[in-house]
């Protein structure tokens, strides 16, 4: 299978790989996925508690060349946006910005899951900020 | 010398003809055109005394008595699809019953489902974690309905060398008809119909440096005389077991790639055995937490199958393939998005089954080549190490079985 370009640029330089320090404060974390089933992703957000803007975010994924696009772009899009905009990243828009073929947009479904697990992880931890308004599903 | 790329090192899913091949299959597409079935000019006995040479030369590779027993087909799929269901058709009358494994090619598997479906009952004897079938096993598989026993002689992905000879002697002993699916072993190791008590083996041409499109099922006719009913009807070519034209250049290509694998098997195979070797050594001191799928003496010499802990395979194959060809277990290069089904049967979690990367020698492939893609590898798994959350956790200390993964 031929990989469309931008998947082919997150694989080769993937944005923002990596973990936030285990005692870093305001971070949500999202694993998801499965060994046997061929895919973890683990993503990670860092927000500014008085603004609900995400500041900062990290992933590392075990998974195919899409997967590793789909959660690399994630992070991507998530920097910057308040926790209510970050919820609101469908898989489709995944989809169509990686130009992903039928059988990977179980990978932006994943990303999708990780991101909302990350966003359910911090408000466990620290609760919706008014700015955030209400996330939840 | 310089290296070419990109590097084929896939040679278990296809190889590159034979420039020797392809001259002497050249005439045979222009002045030598006859009918191998016209049998009342000279263009029909040109072209069928060319396919008769080249079932010679197929049967002296595989050491069967008579060129008569070769009969082609379009590849090993048909072959072994001609094999199975022709013995269920002719002896459903003496019994239903076929005993496979379960890391048969896909052909086998998929042929032996349909047969279910038909009525049969096939029982897939399971193999050992080292990939090799517990003869004993088939022994306990054998009823009083049993027509067929079904084995492949070589693992297309782990390369693993099941004990032929044993289960031909079994089959030999309960009178029943014996196939093996020896598309990845013949002509690069030692195959002896006679010997090994084989009578239906199937095998094809494009794995052995000979074109796509032509494959073989040697079919026994003395001590049992083996009868097929036929899958393709027509003008009764082939002993009436497979009508259609012969494609005669790739029968003759098919007869002089045999020919030429004969004459250098015992000086090939330890040349890739070295190189496989070399590959194996670097790769495996040089990468922890990486295992070898399949037995590590009964194999194939051009295979190693490798799986990685912690990196998914078609991530591996993305960080290569601008340079080298390989194939992975993995479900994400797969058509059925299912991991490979053999790395499974070894037992091993399915996670190592989507970490798998199966590396297949050619003739054509150097040392520097080898030495490249050991190189290449290593730090492709290196990097996807580092961006690996499963491996980040195994360093930290835990334990990945521990954990509740929230599948989809």
């Amino acid at each position: 299978m031929a990989y469309s370009e931008k998947v082919v640029d997150h694989y080769n330089n993937p944005r923002n790989v990596g973990s936030f320090p285990k005692d870093t404060p305001y971070v949500g974390t999202g694993l998801v996925g499965a060994p046997e089933c061929g895919d973890v992703m683990k993503l990670q957000i860092k927000v500014n508690p008085a603004t609900g803007v995400i500041e900062d975010a990290k992933f590392k994924t075990f998974g195919c060349g899409s997967a590793i696009a789909s959660s690399s772009l994630a992070t991507e899009w998530l920097k910057g946006k308040t926790l209510a905009e970050a919820a609101k990243i469908k898989n489709t828009d995944i989809v169509n910005e990686l130009k992903l073929p039928p059988v990977k947009i179980h990978c932006s479904v994943l990303a999708e899951d990780a991101i909302k697990a990350a966003l359910a992880d911090y408000q466990a931890k620290y609760g919706a900020p008014a700015a955030a308004g209400a996330a939840t599903t | 010398m310089a290296i070419r790329f990109p590097i084929f090192m896939d040679a278990q899913s296809t190889t590159p003809c034979d420039p020797r091949v392809v001259e002497a299959m050249l005439p045979y597409f222009t002045e030598k055109f006859g009918h191998p079935a016209s049998r009342n000019h000279p263009f029909g006995w040109e072209a069928e005394a060319a396919c008769d040479e080249a079932r010679a030369k197929i049967a002296r590779l595989i050491g069967a008595r008579d060129p008569k027993e070769i009969i082609f087909t379009s590849g090993g799929t048909e072959s072994i699809n001609l094999a199975i269901k022709g013995v269920a058709e002719m002896y459903r009358e003496k019994g239903t019953h076929i005993v496979t494994t379960a890391i048969e090619q896909r052909a086998g598997i998929d042929t032996c489902k349909r047969l279910e479906r038909q009525g049969f009952q096939v029982t897939y004897v399971p193999v050992q974690p080292n990939g090799l079938v517990d003869v004993e096993d088939i022994r306990r598989a054998i009823t009083d309905r049993t027509i067929l026993i079904s084995v492949m002689f070589a693992n297309n992905e782990i390369g693993t060398i099941q004990d032929i000879a044993a289960i031909g002697r079994l089959a030999k002993e309960r009178g029943i008809i014996f196939h093996t699916d020896a598309t990845q072993a013949v002509g690069k190791i030692p195959v002896d119909v006679e010997a090994m008590g084989i009578d239906l083996l199937s095998c094809t041409a494009h794995l052995i440096y000979g074109p796509k499109g032509v494959g073989a099922l040697y079919v026994r006719r003395k001590g049992p005389r083996v009868r097929l009913a036929p899958l393709i009807d027509g003008g009764g070519h082939e002993r009436g077991m497979r009508s259609g034209t012969l494609p005669v250049p790739l029968c003759v290509g098919f007869g002089r790639a045999a020919e030429i694998c004969r004459e250098v098997m015992a000086e090939e195979s330890a040349r890739l055995r070295a190189l496989r070797d070399r590959l194996q050594d670097t790769i495996l001191s040089n990468v922890e937490e990486t295992y070898l799928n399949g037995d590590p003496e009964r194999r194939l010499p051009h295979n190693l199958n490798v799986s990685f802990a912690y990196v998914e395979g078609e991530s591996i194959l993305m960080g290569l393939n601008r340079e080298v060809a390989l194939s992975s277990g993995s479900a994400c290069t797969s058509a059925t998005l299912e991991p490979s089904y053999v790395i499974a049967a070894l037992g091993a979690s399915s996670e190592l089954a989507h970490s798998s990367i199966r590396f297949s020698l050619h003739r054509f492939n150097t040392e520097e080549e080898v030495d490249f893609v050991a190189r290449r590898t290593i730090e492709v798994v290196r990097r996807l190490r580092e961006m690996s959350p499963l491996y980040e956790l195994a360093k930290e200390g835990v334990d990945l079985k521990s954990i509740q993964w929230k599948a989809e």
